[in-house]
């Protein structure tokens, strides 16, 4: 299960790096940014899965005594939801950034915008 | 065309580290020191029967103050950027009239969204979910509100000050963690309670709480600063 996981969020991190370098529109290249992310969440999350075990929720599913032996480890799930925030805050303001670009530009070719460019 | 190719090397050769990371991996069989730690003391220590939000509220807890600042300055950040001039405030957008059946759904919709996200972060430390989760929910709902009324604007002053008050609750939760308890931001100010009862866990659901009103208010604050940009271009 782990593998399976692990092969998807190798593939999707591909997949968001092509969008990246390979997209000529802004809004494009924030969706790779975005499929990105989520692979290296998946990616996190498999790490800490252990097989045949269950959420490290102690309710009547795991009693609270035999945890140990019953829950998959939630420290790495604990930092994806650090994570998942991040790249929220990131991802707006990559909208903000665009939406401003548009505004000057009227176009979201990425090869307009030759401003910083010597 | 060299563009592509340097792209296709690249990306083979992250191809290549992949693999290698793949072929070494071997999955864990058994928690790690501090995982175990965790889940041996928890419900003694803590009480909540969530493992996730215990780390996330209070054995992390600074993490989260840090991370919930990131979210606050994000958002500040986009209403500095996309503040527009009171003269394209008062523009009129002439829109589409909202379709019937998205006006009718939305009065339905809306106050059942917003009961699941208040249950989503009042429940963080029993179930999954929690002030992150439940604040995300929240403020979609305020989305389905804008695309039913889109004429209507997100009333800016209302929802930063529910979000500057939740987060100076919650810095000042965290703060009588070190006169009635162990350190900041530690849960055991209040009484445990009965492991597994919505009141339990000492501060974690007062803190979550606090953080869910605040993750909704910011969230909706920057997708009403998105929509009223769009006056500008007009």
């Amino acid at each position: 299960m782990e593998y399976i996981s692990l092969i998807t969020g190798f593939i999707m991190l591909m997949i968001g790096l092509w969008g990246i370098l390979s997209q000529k529109n802004i809004i494009k290249i924030i969706i790779g940014f975005t499929i990105f992310d989520t692979a290296i969440n998946i990616i996190i999350i498999s790490i800490g899965y252990i097989s045949g075990r269950t959420a490290p929720i102690l309710d009547k599913a795991v009693p609270v005594k035999d945890a140990v032996t019953k829950i998959v480890d939630p420290i790495p799930q604990a930092l994806v939801l650090t994570s998942i925030v991040i790249s929220l805050g990131v991802t707006a303001l990559m909208l903000a950034y665009a939406l401003k670009l548009h505004k000057y530009k009227n176009t979201l070719e990425i090869n307009k915008f030759k401003d910083l460019k010597w | 065309m060299v563009r592509k190719f340097l792209i296709f090397i690249l990306i083979a050769s992250f191809s290549v580290i992949f693999i290698n990371l793949y072929q070494n991996f071997k999955g864990q069989d058994k928690l790690n020191d501090l995982s175990t730690y965790y889940a041996e003391n928890e419900p003694q220590e803590l009480g909540a029967q969530n493992l996730v939000t215990s780390i996330v509220v209070t054995y992390r807890g600074f993490d989260t103050l840090g991370e919930v600042t990131i979210l606050f300055l994000a958002a500040s950040i986009i209403g500095f950027f996309l503040k527009i001039k009171e003269s394209d405030k008062q523009k009129k957008r002439d829109l589409r009239k909202t379709s019937e059946i998205l006006e009718t759904a939305s009065k339905i919709l809306v106050p059942l969204i917003f009961l699941l996200g208040v249950y989503v972060f009042a429940n963080g430390h029993l179930t999954p979910g929690g002030g992150f989760q439940g604040g995300a929910i929240m403020a979609s709902g305020m989305v389905l509100l804008l695309l039913a009324n889109p004429e209507k604007n997100v009333k800016h002053s209302l929802f930063s000050g529910i979000e500057s008050i939740s987060g100076f609750t919650y810095v000042i939760l965290g703060l009588l963690g070190i006169y009635f308890a162990y350190g900041f931001l530690d849960n055991r100010v209040l009484p445990l309670g009965q492991f597994g009862n919505i009141f339990s866990a000492g501060l974690i659901p007062l803190i979550y709480t606090f953080i869910g009103l605040k993750v909704g208010s910011e969230l909706t604050n920057i997708v009403g600063n998105l929509k009223e940009t769009q006056k500008e271009t007009e």
